[in-house]
């Protein structure tokens, strides 16, 4: 048992016995946004008791529990919630899960990015859960006339044990919610955790499988039109004229106009190429296709095109000649070049990458001088409601941001530049809008994966050890290097430059940003790092953990080698590493990003002289694990999207256009070309839970191009590896 | 705009709607069921598949017009459906709670089953192909393959 000072004070809860949650859901339909079971909406409540920001009990004992953060397919919707019910002590079967709204008094960091949701919310949650149980005890307690000390709950029922007397929170539920919040709580010994570690079903699961409207994209309201935009078909173009009144002419089509989301002052949430775009506003999704595709649309330059040609030659130029930003020395590393017995020096590269929600871009606005009320899939509810608050002069009390279920994120939407769009849209036209992007303005649209270029080099000495580490790391834009990861600490010699390339497309975060790219090329550079040595990949590593964890280089270092090197003894006990097996080709790859650590063996095997990934072992070192089964879930999902980009996806660009703009050119992969077998290993260690929904994808496109490299004596430095008519068998 | 009547989820609907309309948007826009989703437009996701006759299509690339009287069934069909098929597919997808986002799932659930119609008993290699048009962006192939041999299990 912990005890924890409470943050909360009195006005942070609502004392409200609200009827039920209809009136909060703005439209939706209230069973269609949270998840009463059949069974439970046969008995919902009469009542509905506030008790904090995060759970109403009803009458009957039944417990709404709000899940804050949004939910992108992470399934925090699912675990954010057990960490509340856990607190509290109540059956799960009792508990109806519902979507909080954007509430910047009652949540702090709504947000769903850097696989921070479990992480921050963590204690917040257990309290919420705890300070809530703490005063039905108190409202039980005092009914009884005894002290709150003499009572225990089981699964939503308060018991004082001395006159064997039971009461049920539903009970309670009233009188607790009028009760002050404790100053101090205690939260449960993680070895008492009953909800917190079982595989537990995602809370959308029945209603994703019947086709409920759960998406942005589904949402309707009556009255609303649908609206389409047209944007820049080149980063570096802007508009010029349209035919106009052709397009208001068309069946169905209300409003044509240019709308401008230029923000006043931009946040970091406001990338956008393409602020200037024509809307189209009409009755369906299929007039308004029809009238978008009638444009005819005079653009002009006003930046240089781009192609990717001109993109590898300056990635290239600038790992030579670009201005270097010193980003960390420890000893001196050209010193130890100039002295190693073997010096290896490698490049490698990725391409930009698009997002690729399946679900595209869209969101529904209705907004007028005095107020705004936006709702759909964001990732960054709170910065949308001030970017919208900024550009249109509408107080900030008056935007509300309604979240939906996404059909995926991975970045894109922490960008909410079709918010302001969908926002100006209905402000102009003084309708209530759902704005839709194509397939094809999704995917041209920017905020793509920046591509990056990086130089490894590594100096043994004449024992072949490692004396001497350097990174030099470009990109469009931004530098792909984190300079205080692995295998600095390890190398008395380390130089780590940073070098970054300006460009009219527009870039930002993609799942796991940066290291998404760099995990596999610093993995990839030890796999041959280690067979120079002489030595087995795995043991080599480990040498330069024990040598982190015994004579740690520097101070920085923001990974704790003990876990790292923990992860990687797990997988390989777990594959049976250096056990051979004919036919099989196994490769290896760790890494350490967003608080988790990962290790991963992966065994190709070749069928008709094709590859075939037959398995992927996965050891996490992620503290707690709330939900195993959501968890398991994210690590497969992780291995096989990393998989997919490095192997086979690729944006490119003619002329300032993408030339890939739907998937019939765009590769994604495809169910045949996922792993067979995936097998993930928890180290169960009881630290305080971190992220899952990005660590498993950086390190698996190393442990790919090392397996690869097995089976066809290939090394692959650019990705996507599929171009590089790799030679197998 | 022109009217016609068509059968979904085997009730009969009167549409009105421009003949060159994807069915996709038709059920959408003018029947509300929006289980069927819009992922590409040009048949190479398969987030729209719905069955016409029993077998998979994708509703982005079919006109309204040329559907006539043949049978349409959606995931909102499937999800109410009596028939064994439908249910033990259904079962599958929760016992191994196969989604992240959700957003393919209809999609990948709509073609599974009409593979399963065809082929009760598939080979890994049988999944693939009747599989490989649908994309899920979270990375779900393993459980999706999993699902349809557990119910490929319970149907033999």
């Amino acid at each position: 048992m912990t005890l924890v000072k409470t943050k909360y004070n009195r006005r942070s809860f609502l004392k409200v016995s609200a009827a039920s949650g209809g009136g909060m859901m703005l439209g939706f339909s209230w069973l269609a946004s949270c998840n009463p079971t059949k069974e439970q909406a046969l008995s919902m409540p009469e009542s509905w008791f506030d008790i904090n920001a995060f759970i109403k009990i009803g009458e009957n004992g039944l417990v709404t529990i709000f899940s804050p953060n949004p939910e992108i397919g992470q399934n925090i919707k699912t675990s954010m919630p057990m960490v509340v019910a856990e607190e509290l002590d109540v059956a799960w079967k009792n508990v109806i899960v519902e979507q909080a709204a954007l509430d910047t008094h009652k949540y702090e960091r709504q947000i769903a990015g850097g696989s921070q949701s479990i992480r921050r919310g963590w204690q917040g949650l257990r309290m919420a859960g705890a300070t809530a149980r703490h005063m039905l005890m108190e409202a039980a307690a005092n009914e009884w006339k005894v002290t709150v000390s003499s009572l225990s709950t089981n699964e939503g029922i308060i018991k004082h044990d001395e006159s064997n007397r039971t009461m049920s929170y539903g009970q309670m539920a009233a009188t607790a919610s009028t009760l002050e919040v404790p100053e101090n709580i205690e939260l449960k010994d993680p070895k008492d955790f009953k909800i917190i570690g079982q595989p537990t079903k995602n809370v959308d699961g029945e209603k994703i499988i019947s086709g409920a409207p759960l998406f942005g994209l589904d949402f309707k309201r009556e009255g609303m039109k649908i609206s389409m935009i047209e944007h820049s078909p080149a980063f570096g173009m802007k508009l010029k004229g349209f035919n106009e009144e052709v397009i208001k002419s068309m069946p169905g089509i209300s409003d044509v106009l240019v709308v401008n989301t230029a923000p006043k002052e931009a946040a970091w949430s406001n990338v956008n190429a393409f602020t200037e775009v024509i809307a189209i506003v009409g009755n369906t999704t299929w007039q308004v296709m029809k009238a978008k595709k009638a444009l005819i649309v005079e653009w002009e330059w006003d930046s240089p095109a781009e192609d990717s040609q001109d993109h590898e030659f300056k990635l290239a130029q600038s790992l030579q000649t670009g201005v270097k930003e010193l980003a960390r020395k420890d000893g001196n590393a050209e010193e130890a070049f100039k002295k190693a017995h073997n010096v290896i020096e490698k490049t490698y590269s990725a391409p930009f990458l698009a997002h690729n929600t399946m679900e595209p871009m869209n969101f529904f606005a209705d907004v007028s001088k005095a107020k705004a009320e936006l709702i759909g899939p964001i990732q960054t509810p709170e910065a949308m409601g001030k970017s919208i608050s900024n550009l249109l002069d509408i107080p900030i009390e008056n935007v509300t941001v309604m979240l939906t279920r996404m059909g995926g994120g991975f970045g894109r939407r922490l960008y909410g530049n079709f918010g302001l769009e969908a926002a100006t849209i209905s402000y102009n036209t003084g309708k209530p809008i759902k704005l839709i992007y194509t397939r094809e303005d999704d995917m041209t649209q920017g905020v793509y994966r920046p591509a990056y270029k990086v130089k490894y080099r590594a100096a043994l000495d004449e024992k072949n050890e490692l004396i001497g580490f350097s990174i030099h790391g470009t990109g469009i834009h931004g530098s792909p290097v984190f300079e205080n990861r692995f295998p600095a600490g390890a190398v008395p010699n380390y130089l780590a430059e940073k070098m970054s390339i300006d460009s009219n497309i527009s870039t930002g975060a993609w799942r796991a940003p940066r290291s998404n790219f760099i995990a596999g090329a610093e993995q990839s550079f030890l796999d041959e790092v280690a067979e120079a040595a002489g030595k087995d990949p795995i043991d080599f590593r480990l040498e330069l953990f024990d040598r982190a964890i015994k004579n740690p280089i520097g101070t920085d270092n923001d990974y704790d080698p003990q876990r790292y090197a923990g992860v990687l003894e797990l997988v390989r006990d777990k594959s049976n590493w250096g056990v051979k097996t004919e036919g099989v080709y196994r490769g290896v790859s760790a890494y350490f990003c967003h608080n988790t650590y990962v290790a991963q063996v992966l065994d190709m095997v070749l069928i008709n002289g094709k590859h075939k990934i037959k398995k992927v072992w996965c050891a996490i070192d992620c503290g707690i694990v709330i939900n195993p089964e959501g968890a398991i879930n994210q690590a497969e999902g992780g291995i096989i999207d990393g998989i997919g980009h490095a192997m086979y996806s690729n944006l490119t660009f003619d002329k300032g256009s993408p030339i890939q703009k739907n998937f019939d050119t765009y590769s994604m992969i495809r169910h045949h070309q996922a792993p067979s077998e995936i097998e993930v290993f928890f180290v169960d260690n009881g630290i305080d839970p971190t992220g899952l929904g990005e660590p498993t994808l950086p390190p698996i496109s190393g442990a790919l191009a090392n397996a690869i490299y097995q089976a066809s004596g290939q090394r692959l430095y650019k990705q996507p590896f599929i171009q590089q008519d790799i030679k197998l068998g | 705009m022109a009217k016609f009547n068509i059968n979904i989820n085997g009730t009969t609907k009167k549409i009105d709607a421009d003949p060159d309309t994807p069915v996709l948007w038709v059920l959408r826009d003018h029947l509300d069921l929006v289980g069927t989703k819009y992922g590409c437009g040009i048949a190479q996701c398969g987030a729209c598949t719905v069955h016409l006759n029993g077998s998979a299509i994708r509703s982005c690339s079919v006109a309204i017009s040329t559907v006539g009287d043949q049978k349409i069934t959606t995931i909102e069909g499937i999800s109410k459906s009596s028939e064994k098929l439908e249910n033990i597919v259904k079962e599958a997808w929760l016992t191994h709670d196969v989604a992240q986002c959700g957003y393919c799932q209809s999609g990948q659930i709509m073609n599974a089953t009409a593979l399963l119609k065809i082929n009760p008993n598939p080979s890994d290699t049988d999944i693939d192909r009747a599989m490989t048009g649908n994309i899920c962006r979270c990375g779900t192939y393993t459980r999706i393959k999993t699902a349809i041999k557990t119910a490929a299990a319970q149907l033999t």
